[in-house]
């Protein structure tokens, strides 16, 4: 059991896959941190020796991650907030920020449609 | 796409000479631009700006975190009075 920066890694998948389980870390940063710890792409993550995986950690440790950058996008997105920019009001609204449209979809940000009421049915003859 | 580097920030020449000249007497005076589309300068830190939202001025006091943001940014242009029977939101579009 592999268990790098508070994640644990699936057992019987290849090094670059399992790599990316960890919030923060790509296929690239996968592919670059494995070359960098001189360990092959498709080695099996149960197969890594405790020394490899030591490697992998001191290699990780370069790279934000998991809560630190969680909290640093959460920081990010705090400042627009407190600045009163136009992205800061959307993400208040929970809208989307980039200029998309809303008159449909985006249901990522707006969350499950609620119906409102009031509006007619034109009535079958 | 992001705008080249090699010309730097888009900032309106009149804009610049005006806050030149509040910064060379140091006095603090609202200015009054259309400039929208300008690039917040770090010199502007401090000043208050009235940007036009296409109606009125709203007034924008620029702190040290809105540098690099353009000043339409910060005078919305739309306002959002909520939808036709949802009474607790209307009239609330204004903050």
């Amino acid at each position: 059991m592999a268990r790098i920066a508070g994640i644990d890694l699936p057992k019987n998948k290849r090094g670059v896959i399992g790599l990316t389980y960890i919030y923060g870390v790509g296929t690239k940063s996968s592919e670059e941190i494995l070359t960098k710890a001189g360990i092959d792409f498709s080695k099996r993550i149960q197969t890594w020796t405790d020394e490899e995986i030591a490697r992998i950690r001191l290699v990780l440790a370069d790279y934000k991650v998991e809560g630190q950058l969680r909290s640093e996008v959460q920081l990010n997105i705090k400042r627009l907030m407190d600045i009163g920019c136009y992205r800061g009001i959307r993400h208040r609204r929970g809208l989307p920020a980039r200029g998309q449209r809303t008159r449909t979809n985006s249901r990522t940000r707006k969350g499950r449609r609620k119906t409102v009421a009031g509006k007619k049915k034109a009535v079958k003859k | 796409m992001a705008r080249s580097l090699k010309k730097g920030p888009f900032i309106s020449y009149k804009l610049i000479e005006k806050i030149d000249a509040l910064n060379a007497t140091n006095v603090k005076k609202v200015v009054k631009t259309w400039s929208r589309a300008s690039m917040i300068a770090p010199d502007f830190v401090g000043h208050t700006f009235a940007v036009h939202n296409g109606n009125k001025f709203i007034p924008v006091y620029v702190s040290e975190n809105m540098v690099g943001h353009k000043l339409g940014e910060f005078a919305p242009t739309r306002t959002f009075r909520g939808h036709a029977g949802n009474r607790k939101d209307q009239k609330t579009g204004k903050k």
